[in-house]
């Protein structure tokens, strides 16, 4: 997939496993080698200047992070790779830890020594066996080759990096459930502040970052930050993994520059919609994700941009719905998922879901009227505005847009106006992961 | 500086550095919703009523887990913050029971005050989860997890501040329970019975068992003589029933009030409370000249008795054998005030009023029934005691005072304060120090051992020998001191243990809304009952006097010992 091939940070190659000699080879942890020579101080600023920004969704500057663990007093510090991808429809960090691993492995170093972390964790999804082989390989390797463990180049650096099999539940991707799962506690998110730069894992200042996020580090040593910022745009450097699936023609992981439109990744990448079809929502950002309708998709992949549009860039899942598909179907797979998944800690979350499910099953039943979708906006608006955690938050942002853009097809299935609901065709979305 | 400028709805105002929003709102005079909230707990955050807005965040933010920050401009009353907050309540009341007409908690449940705060009106949810049956294997508390909201004050209070950990967190998503140990009643658990459970909980899923309607029926038989004793506790807080401020001293209201409920005497715990001064005080002699089972642990506490009985058993020969003052009047009742009053012992019917849950437990052994009757017939907590009166239509506010009737009534100030943490030790030394030196103390506080600091410690010269104390209240407190005890770093001679935190006067049956900023002004009010009384050392109470002239004899004589001591088990990890 892709068109010309092009010099971004992960070029990918959907086949090839990029292999400890063959990184080397390419030039791998040569940027790791800079960072030591050149000193911490002066790679931060790289990464500062880059404008790199989490990829795990909250796309807070990764500089910045890094600068707030570095800063701390305390000098026992952690490193943690969020390697827990629970989001569906969402494959780009298992495409690198099977696929380029030691690119993940040297981001991870060059963060560490960056942050001051002596020991480090990849906290892999539990449903990744084969990744986590690979890492477990990748890491013994790199032990032996010395770009692991003590004293790293003769540098005076020691990292020491473990693998941690997550706890099986899309929370735990959460930051802070994640730090208590390390911890042995129930997976449960925690109060903030303190934040994880602060107090994280065992209390202690504690760096947590997405797969893609470490994984753009070593690029950005190696060619500098301004390299990185002419490959996206002014509000948003470099690229982005896109997990492209649905109703289009081609799907795939893909890696875009910022700056390009949905429409654009749509139909350039993916081959637009199937023969005969149209596209009548597009859900950006994975299950947590908000629903974004064809009017919306010339939107620039930004984030600014989308901010103001209302869109959710989150973990770059994007899924194309036909007009063969049920929005309320859609929504009512993804509020089983969020129902499935809540840690049953707050009242929003945890009743209104459960709410939400009863109302959304009697819409589907056509067993509902107009008052029970004005009851659904009401829990909605709770659910978004009041959760504790990301997880209610999002389960309400993704409510929230369904009811914004296709009010008429919860209206449809009304007792009062009920015709036929959506397409001509209620088939249940397929399993988005 | 430590203060900071804010924004409260428009409003300048300068807030403490520190505060948290909650806070900060409230000190404007604007009461927010809370509901998991306590503020002798640690933050929660989970039940979401507290939320505002604040300028520049994009969701509403919870006000009890967010701290100020300079130039925060807060809102609390905008529609959207009103609608939320309903909503939410709207939330929790779909799939709560619809049973405030007959709930225990109706009238003081703080979910159904805001619901009327908030004017939730229509309820859209529906029912969801199963119909849990109610726990009922106590004879201190029922819990009934169909009104539980999840906001976890019980759990907090369980294992942070009596570090017994009966009631948790379970499951996950909408299966989640705060419940003992999988599918257990309290019964079949270690719980101790304390109540501060009940206490806590904001609506009626944990409450205390109601035996009102069993003392309605003995007063209401014409062959019962049902006699009632108040502990010293409550005087200084039934009053909070009636909405009066914490901290007033109601005795002759208290008493007046009892008395109009037909109860045939209105007599006092504290007599026995000086009774157990007397032979806990020459036990604690008695093991200091054999040196034997050091320190003494005292035995008044009943959530005490059964915390040590499940965890410690090891340390049980430390404890008194006293009975507690309670069950020393039931037995007294049935006995001694039988004889000189010629009432049958069978048609004597104890009734007492307790700030404890506990005592209901203590009172239902087997063992307390040293006249050949139960000692105790029946407990009501201060809370059952509110219910009958407010029944019964009194303005407790304008009662006229009167007096506990004689002789089982009759007490000194060392007895009143009791009810305070460090109020047994301090009654007892008066008496000891005195017995021991023959010579009368002439400063009677002994302040080392006052307020509501965890662990107290204090050294008191006794006939020239320094002897060392301890005093513990809250059972996360007396784990610590049964941890150094049982390691041999514990130089101690006597012990005071209460299980509650301020001592009973913060027992799990002491009317809602008992703080620790509520617990202190009642302690306060206690040690000012025993400044006002005329005699205020146990050992001078002439009705104790009299007891041992004309029926005891002597201190642990035979007839204590039938009486007035019991003995311990292990009772293994449940209460049965
Ligand atoms: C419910 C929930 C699930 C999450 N799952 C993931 C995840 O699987 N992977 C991830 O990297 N971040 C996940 N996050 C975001 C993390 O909390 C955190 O923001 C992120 O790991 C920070 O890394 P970044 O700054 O590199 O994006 C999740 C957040 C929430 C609220
Ligand atoms: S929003 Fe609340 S209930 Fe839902 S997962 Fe987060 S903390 Fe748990
Ligand atoms: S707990 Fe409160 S809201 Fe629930 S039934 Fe009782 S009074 Fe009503
Ligand atoms: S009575 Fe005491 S020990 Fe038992 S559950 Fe309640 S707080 Fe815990
Ligand atoms: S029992 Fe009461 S205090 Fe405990 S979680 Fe339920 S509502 Fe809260
Ligand atoms: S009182 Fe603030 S969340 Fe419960």
């Amino acid at each position: 997939m892709g068109k010309t091939p092009l010099d971004l940070v992960f070029n990918i190659e959907p086949n090839v496993f990029v292999s400890l000699e063959e990184y080397l080879r390419t030039g791998g942890y040569a940027a790791l080698a800079k960072s030591l020579s050149q000193g911490a101080e002066l790679s931060l600023r790289e990464i500062i200047n880059s404008d790199l920004r989490g990829r795990g969704g909250a796309a807070f500057p990764a500089g910045k992070k890094i600068e707030m663990v570095r800063g701390n007093a305390e000098t026992t510090r952690y490193i943690i790779c969020n390697a827990d991808e629970g989001e569906p429809g969402t494959f780009k960090d298992r495409f690198i830890m099977t696929h380029i691993p030691f690119q993940l492995l040297e981001g991870i170093t060059i963060a560490a020594y960056l942050s001051g972390a002596s020991q480090g964790y990849i906290y892999v999804r539990h449903e990744y066996p084969e990744a986590q082989g690979i890492l477990i390989k990748a890491i013994n390797q790199a032990e032996e080759e010395g770009l692991l463990g003590e004293n790293i180049f003769g540098s005076g650096f020691s990292f020491h990096l473990e693998l941690f099999s997550g706890a099986g539940s899309y929370l735990c991707g959460e930051e802070t459930a994640l730090l208590s799962s390390i911890e042995g506690k129930k997976g449960r998110p925690r109060l903030k502040p303190p934040y994880p730069t602060q107090s994280g894992l065992w209390n202690k200042p504690t760096l947590i970052n997405n797969v893609e996020t470490l994984a753009n580090i070593p690029k950005i040593i190696e060619k500098g930050a301004s390299w990185y910022r002419s490959l996206g745009t002014e509000d948003s450097s470099g690229t982005k993994l896109i997990s492209l699936s649905g109703d289009i023609k081609k799907r795939g992981l893909i890696e875009v520059p910022f700056g390009i439109s949905f429409a654009e990744i749509i139909n350039d990448f993916g081959g637009g919609p199937k023969e005969g079809r149209k596209i009548k929502a597009v859900n950006i950002g994975g299950a947590s994700g908000v629903l974004v309708p064809p009017e919306l998709l010339d939107t620039p992949l930004e984030y600014k941009a989308c901010a103001q549009a209302g869109i959710t860039i989150g973990s770059g899942a994007i899924f194309v719905l036909d007009d063969t598909r049920s929005i309320l179907d859609n929504v009512q797979n993804r509020l089983k998922f969020f129902l499935h998944e809540s840690c049953g800690k707050c009242t929003p979350c945890r009743e209104g879901l459960r709410q939400a499910d009863i109302i959304l099953d009697k819409l589907i039943a056509g067993q509902a009227g107009v008052k029970d979708v004005d009851t659904l906006t009401r829990y909605t608006g709770a659910i978004q505005e009041a959760s504790f955690c990301g997880l209610g938050q999002a389960a309400g942002n993704t409510l929230r847009s369904s009811l914004t853009y296709y009010r008429e097809e919860y209206l449809a299935c009304c007792q009062e106006n009920r015709k036929s609901a959506g397409g001509e065709d209620l088939a249940l979305m397929e399993e988005t992961a | 500086m430590n203060k900071m400028k804010i924004f409260v709805n428009g409003q300048e105002v300068w807030i403490e550095k520190d505060s948290t929003v909650l806070n900060a709102v409230k000190q404007q005079g604007i009461d927010l919703p809370t509901l998991c909230h306590h503020p002798d707990q640690r933050v929660k955050a989970n039940c979401r009523v507290c939320v505002v807005e604040v300028e520049g965040v994009k969701n509403l933010v919870a006000s009890c887990s967010t701290k100020v920050a300079e130039g925060m401009r807060i809102t609390t009353n905008s529609p959207r913050v009103r609608e939320t907050v309903r909503t939410i309540l709207e939330l929790i009341f779909a799939d709560h029971p619809h049973e405030c007409l007959t709930c225990i908690r109706n009238g003081n449940c703080e979910l159904r005050q805001l619901a009327s705060k908030y004017g939730v009106r229509d309820i859209e949810g529906e029912k969801a989860n199963n119909i849990f049956p109610q726990d009922k294997s106590t004879p201190s508390l029922v819990r009934n997890p169909n009104k539980c909201i999840k906001c976890g004050r019980c759990a907090e209070v369980c294992h942070h501040t009596q570090n017994v950990g009966i009631l948790y967190s379970h499951n996950r998503g909408t299966e989640v329970c705060i419940a003992p140990e999988y599918g257990k009643q309290l019964a079949e658990v270690a719980c101790v019975l304390c109540g501060q459970c009940a206490l806590v909980c904001p609506v009626g899923a944990i409450h205390e068992k109601d035996d009102t309607d069993l003392v309605w029926e003995a007063l209401a038989n014409p062959h019962k003589h049902v006699v009632v004793q108040t502990a010293p506790a409550v005087r200084v807080s039934i009053a909070e029933e009636f909405g009066l401020p914490p901290g007033e001293i109601s005795t002759g209201k208290l008493v007046t009030a009892l008395r109009k409920l037909g109860f045939d005497q209105v007599f006092d715990t504290d007599f026995t409370a000086d009774l157990t001064i007397m032979e806990e005080g020459h036990e604690l002699l008695q093991r200091m000249q054999t040196g034997k089972n050091l320190p003494l642990l005292t035995s008044c506490s009943p959530g005490w008795i059964n915390y040590i009985e499940q965890y410690y058993p090891g340390l049980l020969p430390l404890v008194s054998t006293c009975k507690s003052p309670q069950q020393m009047f039931g037995a007294l009742a049935k006995t001694y005030y039988a004889q000189s009053s010629g009432i049958e012992p069978k048609n004597i019917f104890v009734v007492s009023v307790m700030p404890c849950t506990a005592k209901k437990y203590e009172a239902a052994r087997p063992e307390m029934n040293s006249s050949g009757f139960r000692d105790v017939d029946a407990v009501l907590t201060s809370r059952e005691l509110g219910r009958m009166l407010r029944q019964e239509g009194m303005d407790f506010q304008k009662l006229t005072e009167s007096e506990f009737d004689a002789p089982l009534g009759i007490s000194s100030g060392a007895a009143a304060i009791f009810g305070a943490t460090g109020g047994v030790m301090e009654a007892a030394l008066r008496t000891v120090y005195e017995v021991v030196t023959g010579e009368s103390l002439c400063k009677l506080e002994f302040s080392e051992v006052r307020g509501m600091e965890g662990i107290k410690e204090a050294s008191v010269e006794l006939d020239g020998k320094e002897i060392k104390v301890a005093v513990a209240h809250g059972l996360d407190k007396a784990k610590k001191v049964m941890e150094l005890i049982q390691s041999g770093k514990a130089d101690y001679s006597f012990v005071e243990i209460m299980c509650c935190p301020g001592g009973c006067i913060g027992g799990g049956g002491q009317p809602y809304g008992t703080t620790n900023e509520v617990r202190a002004k009642r302690i306060e009010a206690l040690y000012q009952v025993d400044e006002n009384m005329p005699v205020r050392k146990s050992h001078e109470n002439p009705a104790v006097q009299d007891l041992y002239r004309d029926f005891l004899k002597e201190p642990l004589g035979e007839l204590s010992h039938q009486l007035l001591h019991t003995e311990y088990r292990n009772r293994g990890l449940s209460i049965n």
